[in-house]
């Protein structure tokens, strides 16, 4: 029999990032108890890391901006696989939220004539994100904080939950452990919101921390919920490359934004040569064209011209610098030039604080006077549980998700920005859905003792054994396969014989041991958090090799084109009698009016 | 490949703390919490350290390297003389975890205290940036604690009981003066926050990570406006008029 306190809310919110806040707030705004846990210390999610902005078309620097062009927008990022109906919730709403967190005491920068400022970013027509310098996230986190603290809301930090636990069909709670002191907790909560972020710590290069370990996309998986689109695997194409230790730490895309430019070490701007046919009519023809673009973003003036080539989207810009790297035409650390360093220092420094001081602190390059190196890095997971997208229930009655470990809302691609954005929409959404479907069940939840016995006796088991395999050593091995069979070019043998040794990895965990006590024990904490790793990497791996073209995030180095036959379905994982099932399920059709959107007449770039 | 030799302590509130020492390879432009990474990765599983950014943007890894108050992702190993053994300890104002965690927990306590921004109603949201550059220094703080870690209130004396510490006059420093907020925290600040406690020794400024101006820019600021408040009403009440227009 497992020892463990209790701990009785109507909603229970596992993450405490933007999505996590927001939901919380939310909830508690509408009248019902809740708890809020998460694996860090309060205020060192994800989130705080978000440097570049959030998108919501305000309109305040370019006036043509409105819900509709972001919407289709999105929509073209995303490869058309986007579910129709988070991208338009998304875009009608996060201008709202974005005031919403303005009237809490976020501090955004602000345009002359004193309304928030906005700048470009990859993939969206007009200047639409919000932000304040090269730190927005930690604004948003401080707020939806700062917010939280007054409401009401009871936190449990440097907690850990490992397992949700069911009444029948229905959630009934979670149970975890705490960080300190590895003691069991029962939370018993009527809903569970899922915001627990991303699965980088997978790969070997990646801009995640620890904490990304792919826990809700697992949690959700055991439980009965479906991951959707998880073959779609953010590679950001500006992560550091040099130092060795500071390998995958991200270079925010507001560098891009603020006009800086990608060269190979011919000192050629080679993303003129990457853009797509379908977009190449959006962006600047040659380099005169673009710098006419920079020259007015500096006066903050209007412009015919069209936006420089490093401003296409992630997806494309990634794969051209690996293609460059690859044909021998990086930099002597094995990446690519991003230069800055061409305008006014002090514009610099007051509006990429935080690069700056991350490349003088860590690498030594002072990027007002040197350009960058660069390189992919594993960013963001498109892919995740499969929600509704009005109330963000998943398909287990009392089981809801928001933010990064949710599905649908980015398609095959996500635009910068539209992150931080979809927390705020979709984690109110959750929210309120989680709030309204507690206050109408009316039965206490009984949870049983088989269930939190299993728990406790999966968490006790590394800490009995002698002699097997570290947790860290695991860990290494398989980011390397990760990197080396399901990276940013994929092919049909690589995947498969990834998958195999991912096979191979789940055997190895059961004999993982630990030495020590539970005692803030990160290599025990190790040992449980591999087991989500490996789901979600077995998720991407059949995912991938289950998709047979190349669409956004996904390249395929034998299926070369987009298939518009496969713009139907979505790939949907799901457990089946202990394995994983892969089905391909139909996108919901976009309605006609919508659809109409994506015809309109293409105004003037600005 | 050069080595570096890290005296890194270890130990729980009921057993007592030692100091154990690790040889760690030294790559290129590496930082300490890499060489803590290491020793977890290949060392010993068991050494617990709280980080998250690995890019000085979250405040978790704080710790006391050879003394100074740092942030460990933000120090560099190539600081250190070849053959130098390197000292890391946990932050000594708040009570130890395990090795170089430590019960931060004040610090939300007092974050709790801190009545929140309260806009106008008929606010217009329209401000300068100008306007906001100070909110915005403010703002900037990332809540590693350190500056809470040094300040002698704090650390020598132990006045947690009736000092909230640089950081929470930083954060408060930043809602009086969001040019809409119309609330007034500064009664609170002196009679609980014990802002006339702090002498000024910049002790905090010095190891803000972040270059918040913490002592000119935000206690003195804060200190003015105590004055005010109790010796010249008319200027505190002629301010207040005026914000949140
Ligand atoms: C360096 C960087 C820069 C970025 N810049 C931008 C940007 O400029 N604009 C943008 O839109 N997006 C950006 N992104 C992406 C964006 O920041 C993230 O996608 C987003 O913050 C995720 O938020 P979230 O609320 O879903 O999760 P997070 O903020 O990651 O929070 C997850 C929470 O879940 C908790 N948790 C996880 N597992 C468990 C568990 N088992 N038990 C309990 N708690 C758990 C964690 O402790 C944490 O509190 C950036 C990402 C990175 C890494
Ligand atoms: S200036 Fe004040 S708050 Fe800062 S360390 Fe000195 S006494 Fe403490
Ligand atoms: S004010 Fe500076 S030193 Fe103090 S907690 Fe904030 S960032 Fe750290
Ligand atoms: S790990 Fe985030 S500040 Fe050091």
């Amino acid at each position: 029999m497992a020892n463990y306190e209790i701990h009785e809310y109507d909603v229970l919110v596992v993450g405490a990032g933007g999505a996590g806040l927001r939901a919380a707030i939310e909830a508690s705004a509408q009248g019902v108890s809740v708890a809020l846990v998460c694996k860090s210390l309060l205020g060192k999610a994800h989130t705080v890391m978000a440097e570049g902005g959030i998108a919501a078309a305000l309109s305040n620097v370019d006036q043509q901006d409105n819900w509709e062009t972001h919407f289709c927008d999105t929509i073209s990022g995303g490869k058309h696989l986007n579910n129709w109906r988070m991208a338009q919730l998304h875009a009608q709403e996060s201008p709202e939220r974005v005031r919403e967190l303005e009237r809490w005491g976020a501090v955004f920068d602000r345009t002359s004539d004193g309304q928030i400022l906005q700048r470009a970013f990859g993939g969206h027509k007009w200047k639409r994100l919000c932000h304040v310098g090269d730190r927005t996230g930690l604004e948003m986190i401080r707020t939806l904080q700062d917010r939280g603290v007054h409401q009401g809301i009871s936190v449990y930090m440097e907690c850990t939950i490992t397992r949700l636990l069911k009444d029948g069909e229905k959630i009934a709670g979670a149970f975890g452990y705490f960080r300190q002191d590895g003691r069991y907790v029962v939370f018993k909560a009527k809903a569970v919101v899922l915001a627990t972020g991303g699965a980088g710590r997978s790969y070997p290069v990646t801009s995640n921390s620890w904490e990304y370990t792919g826990d809700g996309h697992a949690l959700a998986y055991e439980a009965g919920a479906d991951l959707i689109d998880m073959e779609f695997v953010q590679f950001h194409p500006t992560g550091m490359v040099w130092p060795p230790g500071v390998r995958g730490l991200l270079v925010t895309e507001g560098v891009r934004g603020e006009g800086g430019l990608l060269r190979n070490n011919a000192g050629e701007r080679f993303m003129f040569r990457y853009l797509p046919e379908s977009t190449r009519k959006d962006y600047a023809e040659n380099e005169e064209e673009s710098k006419r673009w920079v020259d007015a973003v500096l006066k903050g003036a209007k412009t015919e011209a069209r936006r420089p080539p490093e401003l296409s989207t992630r997806d494309n810009v990634a794969r051209a610098i690996y293609l460059e790297v690859k044909e021998g035409k990086g930099t002597p650390h094995g990446g690519v030039f991003l230069d800055i360093s061409y305008l006014n220092s002090e514009r610099v420094k007051k509006k990429l604080p935080s690069m700056y001081q991350q490349f003088k602190d860590l690498a030594d390059v002072d990027i007002t006077k040197q350009p960058m190196e660069v390189g992919p890095t594993m960013h963001y997971m498109m892919g995740g549980v499969r929600v509704d997208a009005d109330t963000a229930a998943t398909r287990v009655p009392g089981l809801f998700a928001a933010g990064e470990v949710s599905g649908g809302m980015h398609g095959a691609n996500r635009l910068g920005g539209n992150s931080l954005s979809d927390l705020i929409v979709f984690g109110r959404r959750a929210g309120a859905g989680a709030a309204e479907y507690a206050a109408g069940q009316e039965d206490r939840l009984q949870v049983s003792e088989d269930q939190i016995n299993a728990a406790a006796e999966e968490l006790e088991a590394p800490l009995t054994k002698k002699g097997g395999s570290s947790p860290y050593e695991l860990q290494r091995s398989l980011q390397e396969i990760m990197g080396e069979h399901v990276g940013i070019f994929r092919e049909d043998a690589v995947l498969a014989a990834g998958i195999a040794k991912l096979e191979e990895i789940k055997e190895e965990l059961k004999t993982v041991s630990i030495s020590g006590s539970k005692l803030y024990n990160p290599g025990w904490h190790l040992c449980r958090d591999l087991k989500n790793m490996i789901i979600c990497s077995e998720a991407i791996a059949r995912s991938a090799l289950a998709r047979t073209e190349s669409r956004g995030a996904h390249s395929r180095l034998d299926y070369p084109d987009t298939d518009p036959e496969q713009a139907k379905f979505n790939i949907a994982i799901s457990r089946l009698d202990g394995v994983m099932k892969l089905e391909k399920t139909p996108r919901p059709e976009m309605p006609a009016d919508l659809k109409k959107l994506f015809e309109k007449k293409e105004q003037t770039n600005a | 490949m050069r080595e570096a030799i890290l005296k890194v302590f270890r130990g729980t509130p009921v057993e007592a703390g030692k100091f154990i020492t690790y040889k760690v390879p030294v790559e290129e432009g590496m930082v300490v919490l890499d060489a803590i990474h290491y020793i977890q990765g290949y060392l010993d599983p068991e050494l617990s350290v709280r980080w998250n950014c690995k890019a000085a943007k979250c405040g978790s890894c704080s710790a006391e390297v050879n003394g100074d108050p740092s942030l460990m992702c933000k120090t560099r190993m190539d600081q250190f003389a070849e053959g130098e053994e390197i000292t890391i300890e946990p932050i000594k104002t708040f009570p130890l975890i395990k090795d170089l965690v430590t019960d931060v927990s004040f610090n939300y306590e007092v974050n709790k205290q801190i009545p929140p921004f309260c806009p106008a109603d008929d606010a217009t949201w329209i401000f300068k940036q100008e306007d906001i550059d100070r909110v915005q220094e403010f703002r900037k703080c990332i809540e590693c604690f350190l500056c809470q870690d040094v300040c002698h209130v704090l650390r020598d004396h132990e006045r947690k009981d009736a000092f909230w510490g640089p950081r929470f006059f930083v954060r408060s420093a930043g809602v009086e003066m969001h040019p809409l907020d119309c609330g007034n925290r500064i009664p609170l600040l002196e009679e609980q926050g014990g802002l006339g406690f702090c002498n000024i020794t910049k002790c905090c400024t010095e190891v803000c990570p972040e270059e918040i101006h913490i002592t000119d820019n935000a206690i003195i600021a804060l200190k003015e406006r105590v004055v005010d408040e109790y010796h010249d009403p008319l200027a505190a009440l002629l301010r207040r008029v005026f914000k949140g227009k």
